[in-house]
This record gives structure tokens, sequence and C-alpha cells, in this order.
């Protein structure tokens, strides 16, 4: 679907290092409830650093809910999960501590509209990691250089498209120099011509070894730049390969349905 | 070309046109919003009938035929029928600070003008030096209370039965509404929080006080009050009224902001929680400011509820401006002069009211950033 998106766009693998002995996130054995509803059943995960993994499924199937527990935005009732070494708990200070390691961009973007765009950028650096406001400014023009829109710093998020925001939302995240980025859908509110300039710019995420975890329907991109993909089903990790295997020989039924949804319309 | 070929290719821009005549301008103006329809016109010509027919009317006996120089009703009533605003002249000091004692009238007024120095830095925000004036506008209740009642310090004490008139609206109102905002704030916050005990406290605060008519909790503090507290202690009854009107207006409050920290989206709190800022920064950098900005019509609404409010305090026997009217009445020579002093009395309100609804226009306009 995106591929012509993406077709001008040649991500340089070589580039992609993944650690082998350096565990980003550890999930093991984890479960959620929703009330009586088991919406994560027994996940296990465990991301090296400078992995990039893309998971795709069915809406409902608990993808944007497992990430989301990764920063305790949702918390998990069973199973362990560690995320550079702090194991997350009911512990505000740890929730603290991983949460300022671990960016994350959201469908809707969630900037903050009653700030400006550089605004958006200093306020963690400045209120959780203390840093002088000067500092915090001059590294936040450097992460909205780099995602093309430095020139709109001193706009509201409500004066930008929504590819833009999107941008900046990367942005805000990077200012906060996080080891891991979470991105839930960050193409599914966006126009077509839009989605483009977002994919670009967590391309150059991707090439500069950042460990992502992609919730996306974004095939192209996974293709491109992923190293594992995961699909999910009902609250299960249904099935993960390499990119190429998983496209090209899907071996769970439930995955090759999916596939050839979304592939062939 | 064919009529009937469906391909087309534009061969040169089509030109920008002046829009059509009468709509645009004054014109446009009037008919777009006076005649737009048979109903609007018909509205239309109804209203400038009405106006017509009542202002002359109105401008006629306020100002054309009314008499400034009497010493009572009949004097006034022989001169003219128009309105006697000689009663406003001859007590309007009365109705501006009740018995306070007249050589003294300078420190309520001085506190009136510090009350508008202490508010230029709370209520704008890119003033030069905000930081230190501040700083005065916190020391403000203190440096007003001092002036007004004094006691110490070489300031002659003046007793709270002194008080009255549009000084005591102005104790009860600006104490209030300084008051109520952040109990209000403190209050939907805990309302809004997780913690099951600070939940039920706010819960059972704010449905117990907005459950009561203020004219009930003013005469708690009246009367009961004293059976409530230890023998000996005794404060004074404006405080009382202020703590009174304050708590009533602060339930109140804690409402309108639970709206809008309700209608924020859920993903502003997941945002901020997502950079790792704490609960207090969050919400003082995030929700506060936005959740704040969506309640100001409604905050204002409180705020001017509450100042009209304070004229429920004549019925525990404050003088407050309505409480006036009846001595001004019991003196023979202004027997029977009624609509002078209410509108008088109604004049004062209006302008404060008015202004505070102003400002909240103004702050909503200003802290207007787009959509979303």
């Amino acid at each position: 679907m995106s591929d012509a998106n993406l077709a001008d766009v040649q991500a340089d693998r070589s580039k992609m290092q993944i650690s082998d002995t350096d565990v980003a996130i550890e999930i093991s054995g984890m479960n959620k409830w929703y009330g009586d509803f088991h919406v994560l059943r027994d996940i296990n995960l465990k991301v090296m650093r400078g992995e990039r993994i893309v998971i795709c499924g069915p809406s409902g199937s608990g993808k944007s809910t497992m990430i989301r527990c990764i920063n305790r935005l949702e918390e998990h009732q069973k199973g362990r999960i560690v995320v550079d070494g702090i194991e997350l708990t009911s512990d505000l200070k740890k929730i603290d501590e991983i949460r300022r390691e671990v960016g994350m961009c959201f469908q809707h973007f969630n900037l903050f509209p009653h700030l400006t765009i550089l605004e958006n950028c200093t306020l963690a650096p400045i209120w959780v990691r203390k840093m002088p406001k000067k500092q915090a400014e001059e590294i936040a023009m450097h992460y909205l250089e780099r995602v093309k829109i430095p020139e709109q710093a001193n706009k509201y998020p409500g004066q930008l498209s929504g590819g833009q925001q999107q941008r900046v939302a990367i942005a805000r995240s990077l200012c906060m120099n996080p080891k891991v980025m979470l991105f839930d859908e960050p193409t599914s509110a966006l126009d077509p011509e839009m989605i483009k300039e977002v994919l670009d710019v967590m391309i150059g995420l991707a090439e500069e070894g950042m460990t992502m975890l992609c919730v996306t329907h974004e095939m192209g991109f996974a293709r491109k730049v992923a190293n594992r993909v995961i699909f999910m089903d009902q609250g299960q990790i249904v099935e993960q390969n390499e990119p190429e295997p998983f496209f090209t020989n899907p071996q769970h039924e439930r995955t090759q349905l999916f596939l050839s949804q979304i592939l062939n319309h | 070309m064919s009529d009937n070929s469906v391909a087309f290719v534009a061969t040169s821009d089509k030109p920008q046109l002046p829009a059509p005549q009468g709509t645009t301008g004054a014109v446009g103006w009037v008919r777009q919003n006076l005649f737009s329809s048979s109903l609007n016109t018909v509205l239309t010509l109804l209203s400038i009938f009405v106006v017509f027919s009542v202002v002359p009317g109105i401008v006629d006996w306020a100002f054309v035929k009314s008499v400034w120089n009497a010493n009572s009703l009949d004097e006034c009533r022989q001169i003219s029928d128009g309105a006697c605003w000689a009663v406003v002249r001859e007590r309007y000091n009365q109705f501006l600070f009740g018995f306070y004692p007249t050589e003294l009238y300078w420190r309520p007024i001085l506190a009136f003008v510090l009350l508008f120095v202490a508010l230029v830095p709370a209520l704008w925000d890119n003033m030069p030096g905000r930081g230190k004036a501040l700083i005065f506008s916190m020391a403000y209740p203190f440096v007003a209370f001092y002036l007004i009642w004094g006691g110490f310090g070489g300031l002659e004490y003046v007793s709270s039965s002194q008080l009255g008139g549009l000084l005591l609206t102005m104790i009860i109102g600006v104490a209030g509404i300084s008051f109520s905002l952040p109990i209000g704030i403190i209050l939907a916050l805990s309302r809004s929080s997780n913690l099951p005990i600070v939940k039920s406290l706010a819960v059972i605060f704010i449905e117990f006080i907005r459950g009561v008519p203020l004219i009930t909790l003013l005469f708690v503090a009246h009367v009961l009050l004293n059976y409530f507290l230890p023998k000996g202690v005794n404060f004074d009854i404006v405080l009382r009224v202020v703590i009174m009107v304050t708590l009533f207006a602060s339930a109140y409050m804690a409402e309108v902001i639970r709206g809008g920290l309700a209608a924020l989206p859920k993903g502003q709190y997941e945002a901020a929680d997502a950079l790792g800022l704490g609960y207090w920064q969050s919400m003082r950098l995030i929700i506060l400011p936005q959740a704040l900005k969506i309640s100001i019509p409604g905050i204002v609404n409180t705020f001017i509820g509450l100042f009209k409010d304070t004229t429920l305090v004549l019925i525990i026997g404050l003088m407050d401006p309505l409480g006036l009217v009846a001595p001004t009445l019991g003196d023979q020579r202004w027997n029977g002069i009624v609509v002078e002093l209410y509108a008088f009395i109604a004049f004062m309100f209006f302008i404060f009211c008015f202004a505070m609804s102003r400002y909240s226009m103004y702050l909503e306009r200003k802290l207007h950033t787009g959509h979303r």
C-alpha cells in the first residue's frame, strides 16, 4: 500500500547495528485483563538494543496495549517487564525512571496545544532532566532541524498540519534522548501525502541505531526498516519473523488471512 | 470543443473578481445580520420600536429631568418628576464606606487603589518585572487587612460593625474570589484523583456545601459558630462570613474546573506521563493551564455570582449596600424613595460584574491558540 510512498527512500540497512548482548526490553509471561477480558495473554518478547520491531495485527488484538505497558501507560497484572535493566513495578520512582528513557509517539500526536512547538520540545528536558533553558532550546532546535521544521518553532500546534505535528511529537521525544522509542500507529491519523514525511523521519532514526517498537500498518516501512515483524491476534503473539519470510511466506493461517486482507486491495 | 466532451484542460487562470455589491461592507453587514429573512426583518423593526419607545423615557428620567440638589424627597418632587439623585449625592459616602469613620476614609481608598496595583501583575502575564510585582500581589490581602481594620502600628482600630456599603461588598467579594479559585482547584484535583480517601473527602465536602443554601451557611456563621467554638474564642463576623462565602464558592468552582479537567483529551495526560513528568508537574504545566482555559466562562460565572451573593449578608444584619437602603428609607426626608437607591446600587454592581465579564472575554481570546 505505501510502498509507493517509500519508493524513493532507500533505508541503509548496513548502518542498523543490533547488539547481541545488550537487552533493551525483556517481557516475560506478561498477562493483562480489562475487568474479566483477557487482553494480553502470556506475552514473551526480548528486544535487543538497536532492534527495529514492527507489530501488526487486526484492531483489538492488543498491540497498542502491549507497547503501552512498556512505559506503564497501562498496568500489567502478571509477568515481568524489564526496561533497560529496571523492572517495572508499581514503584512510582522506577516508573518515572523508565519513562525518562522511553520515548513515545501517539496516533493523535498529543502535542500540548497551549505551548509553542519549541516549548513542547523543551518542557520535559527542563522539568524532568533539570536542564538549563538555553541548552534545552539548543537541543530542541537541533531535533526540529532533524525533522525539518525549525521554522515552525514559535508557532502553536494548532497551526501545523498533521504530518508536521507528528514530526514535532517525534522531536519532542528525542529531546529527552531516549534509549527506546515506541510508536503507536504514528501514521494512522494522517493524510496519505503526509505519511511519507513522518516515515522518512522514522527511517532516519532507525539508521542511527535507535531501538524502536512500532505498531503500524505501513508494510512498506516494515519491509525497509524492521528486522523483526510481530503479528498479534486476540492478545497473543501469533507469529514473528524477519520481514522477508514474514511477508512472502507467513506460516500461521491467521497471519496469512491478515496479510491477504491488507495487501490485496 | 463540443458541449458533451468530458476531457478538459484549463488554458488560462480565471480572474479573481470582487465580491458582488451589497455583500460586503456596512450594507452587507446590515443585510446579513438585520434583514436576512422576513422573521429577522420583523424582529429588527420590533427591536427598533422597543428601543425608541423605552430609551427616551429612561434618559429623560435619569438625566434630563433628574434632580441633584435637594434636601428631601418632597423638595425633589416639587422641582421635577425625574430621578431624585439628591439622595445619592447626600449619602454616597455611606453607600461606599458604611459607617467607617469619615476622617479615615483614606484607608479603604488606599486599599482600593492598591487592589488594582496588586491585580495588574496577576491579570497581565507579560508585564515587565512581573515576578517581583507578584510578591506584592501575594502580600496584598495582609496589607488590605491592616489598612481597613488597623489596630496596631499607628493605625486606629476600626471595628467590623463600622464596615459597610461597597467596602463590605469588596472585602467579601475580593477575598472570596481570590481564595475560592485555589481551593476549588485543589478540590477538583482531589475529586478527579485515584486516591479513594482524598476523593471521598472532596466529594463529601462539595456535595454538602452545594446542597445547603448560602443563607443557611451565613446563619451558621452568624449564630451557630459560637456554640461550636470553645468559650472565649470569638472571631470576627466579617471573617466568618468571608470563610463561608469562600467555601460556598469553592464547591461550585471545583465542579466547574472538574468539567474542564474532564473535557481534556486523555492523550494530554498520557503524553505528559510518557515524557516522565510527575503528577504535580503535569498538572501545573500541562493539565491545569488547559483545563482552566476551558473553564474560564464557568469560573467567571461563579465569580460574578459570588460577588452578587455578597448582598445576602444583609440577612444577618451586615450593612452592605442593600442593607443600607432600610436606614435611608427610615430617614423622614427620604421616606418613599426606592427606585433611585436600587438603581444606584444596581449600577455599582454592574460596573464590577461587567468588568469581570469583559476581562474573561479578553482572556479567552488571548489564550486561544488554534484548534485541538
